[in-house]
């Protein structure tokens, strides 16, 4: 039984793995192996591929966060508002305060966080109870929420000086480690427990496949659904925290912006389909990896940032071609028909 | 008996609102502010939003048909942008320039379509894509505006018809034309009528032997060249290409449609309510220019809300009329049953059944 869901899970991880390797490789034949190697300078981790995850951890929030909803069949488009407001609140709220007490960042936080919160279950209400299709529940904070976060910092861009505590979340480390990568192992690993290890996971797969059979067998189906979107939102304002703490300011206008869209693109290549029910987030994490990679390739194989736009489109349609089962039929046809002849 | 009363005055509910909407905004604009009576006023929302209007008819057909088109602003900026490239740098006439990129706007499209249906890709993703390639593509033309300002032939949209009191540019009645057309299209023919019938039940269309291919293909066919019609407008509106214009502008084009009443499931909505719509988003933006005082964010908020308020009206319509459980308008998958619902359910579904 156990070794029959490795193997599923296994063959599942294997071509965003694949891809994650190839991509490592084209690295390293163009900048050596400098790139993998992380080196310790001033007692902090540093290198190009250390940069590369420590860069992945506010879209791996989103991403995970994304990965919960899509299981349950629905879709968050709000999340890059979402991101720009958490970052609004809790920078905000420091820039009017007083920066340099561990209490008040704190305090900063978790309203950042609560408002994310909130608003993630709104969401889940919009779909749940009132049965609105995801798409378009998200879409009014997607339009409007930019708006919200520009109320919240009056059109500015707030800063926090480089000697508040609060900016440590974005560039500090522990033992070295960069700090944004601790959490982001961390949020992994309590996601991965309580889905795999818990009742939560069961349920949650269980609500994706069939929301009313899932309801008709006792499962509280639309509680699971606020408590999916909320956790969603929540993971948005905190990738919104901790990319304000790594800039020092929080931009309402640019800050997360299509950070949606590279998420859902981050879930897709991972494996977990948009049709709901089955989800990996070991998968979206190599999901997430992939893409910023592939940002950084495109500098290092010598091609201007403008390509990385056309690369994710391509990606964005390969992906969706090779899920499709009809491409997959038409695609190997002429070679059955071959086989057949011959 | 009563359900089919119901459904026909249920029918108009959302667009009698849409206009009703537009009235009290109008009359909030002229109690409050000075030379807000002007009729140049109305034409000049659709002067600034003549892009917004045609790209929203395209989307409308495709939101009719149950899918989506991300890729509307980005098309829109590249083919703002590949004119402007096409005429300045690479000395071909605009003559030229401008039906070819309305082609290949309408030529990706009827691809993102073909995918669409022969893979059974979802929209969202497919036009994810293009949303991608041509903000990719229209970066990779030029990071910098290109001024088309000493194009002769792009001086013909700003040019003025006076009517009396207002005077109409010529990229107003392009955009009235995309409209009239939209709507002859729409309700007239034969592909118009299959449209709707795609977006009600693709199954039973198909079944019925409606050319359910043939109508999701032009859809996004059309939204493309709608698209890249809106970049020709902008074009001639600021005369200028920025690669950065058009970001968000789908969302915009999808809100005009659903406060113009049209339905995201699909099936149902008029072309009409888009310019109604279109209008609502416009005479928002002018009051809050009038008022000075507040922020151009406050469009953003009140877009957000009116897009509540109309989603929620939807909703409680279709729980209103025909019973929540056999309900066309029930998005949720298995979340049908809604124990909140007032209505007697059973009379209703024997109703329908």
């Amino acid at each position: 039984m156990l070794k029959q869901f490795t193997g599923t899970y296994a063959r599942r991880l294997m071509w965003p793995g694949l891809v994650l390797v190839a991509l490592i490789v084209v690295n390293i034949a163009f900048t050596g192996f400098g790139f993998l190697t992380p080196e310790i300078v001033d007692g902090r981790m540093s290198g190009p591929f250390v940069t590369v995850l420590r860069n992945s951890v506010p879209l791996l929030m989103v991403a995970l966060g994304m990965t919960l909803v899509i299981a349950t069949k629905g879709i968050d488009l709000s999340v890059g508002a979402v991101y720009a407001i958490g970052a609004a609140v809790a920078v905000q709220y420091l820039a009017t305060g007083s920066q340099n007490s561990l209490g008040s960042v704190l305090v900063a936080i978790a309203l950042g966080l609560g408002v994310a919160a909130v608003i993630g279950a709104w969401n889940g209400t919009m779909v749940s109870v009132f049965g609105v299709q995801p798409i378009i529940a998200t879409l009014i904070f997607m339009i409007a929420g930019r708006g919200v976060a520009q109320l919240i910092t009056g059109g500015q861009i707030p800063n926090v000086a480089d000697s508040s505590p609060f900016v440590n979340l974005g560039r500090g480390e522990i033992l070295s480690i960069p700090l944004p990568i601790i959490i982001g192992v961390a949020v992994c690993a309590v996601l991965m427990v309580a889905t795999r290890r818990t009742a939560f996971g069961v349920l949650l797969e269980s609500v994706g496949g069939n929301p009313k059979a899932s309801r008709l067998a006792g499962i509280r189906a639309r509680e699971m659904t606020i408590l999916v979107y909320l956790i969603c939102g929540l993971l948005a304002g905190l990738a919104g925290i901790i990319s304000a703490a790594n800039i020092g300011g929080a931009d309402a206008n640019n800050g997360g912006l299509w950070i949606e869209l590279d998420a859902i693109l981050a879930v897709v290549i991972g494996g977990t389909a948009l049709t709901g029910g089955r989800f990996y987030l070991l998968g979206t994490v190599f999901g997430v990896v992939i893409i910023k990679l592939l940002e950084v390739t495109i500098i290092n194989v010598g091609l201007s940032s403008q390509w990385q736009f056309t690369a994710k489109a391509l990606v964005v349609f390969a992906v969706a071609l090779l899920q499709s089962p009809q491409f997959r039929t038409w695609l190997t046809k002429p070679f059955q028909k071959k086989a057949v002849a011959a | 008996m009563r359900l089919s009363v119901n459904a026909n005055v249920k029918r108009y509910i959302p667009i009698v609102a849409t206009l009703s909407l537009i009235v009290a905004l109008y009359f909030i604009g002229v109690a409050n502010y000075s030379g807000f009576s002007n009729p140049q006023l109305l034409v000049n929302l659709f002067i600034s939003n003549a892009g917004l209007l045609i790209v929203a008819v395209g989307m409308t057909f495709v939101i009719l048909t149950g899918g989506i088109d991300l890729s509307v602003g980005s098309l829109m900026a590249f083919s703002t942008m590949a004119v402007g490239w096409m005429t300045i740098e690479a000395g071909i006439p605009a003559q030229i320039a401008v039906p070819a990129v309305i082609v290949l706007g309408g030529l990706n499209g009827a691809l993102t379509g073909a995918v669409i249906h022969y893979f059974n890709v979802q929209p969202f993703i497919a036009t994810l894509a293009g949303l991608f390639l041509y903000r990719g593509l229209t970066f990779q033309i030029s990071t910098h505006d290109i001024s088309l300002r000493d194009v002769e032939f792009f001086q013909w949209g700003m040019e003025r018809v006076d009517l009396g009191s207002v005077s109409i540019p010529n990229i107003t009645f392009l955009a009235f034309g995309f409209v009239l057309i939209a709507f002859c299209f729409g309700h007239y023919t034969r592909l118009g009528r299959t449209v709707y019938a795609v977006g009600g039940n693709e199954n039973s269309a198909a079944l019925m032997g409606l050319p359910v291919a043939r109508s999701k293909i032009s859809v996004y066919a059309f939204s493309g060249i709608c698209a890249s019609t809106g970049g020709v407008v902008t074009a001639f509106y600021i005369k200028s290409a920025n690669p950065l214009q058009g970001v968000g502008f789908e969302l915009d084009a999808i809100a005009a449609v659903v406060i113009g009443g049209t339905l995201l499931t699909g099936g149902y909505g008029f072309v009409l309510g888009t310019m109604a719509g279109v209008s609502v988003l416009g005479l928002i933006d002018t009051i809050i220019a009038f008022q000075g005082n507040l922020s151009s964010w406050w469009a953003r908020i009140a877009i957000g809300a009116l897009l509540l308020a109309f989603i929620l009206l939807q909703r409680f319509l279709s729980k209103l009329g025909t019973g929540s459980s056999t309900s066309v308008l029930t998005t949720r998958g298995g979340d049908e049953e809604e124990p909140d619902s007032e209505e007697p359910r059973s009379m209703d579904s024997a109703g329908v059944r």
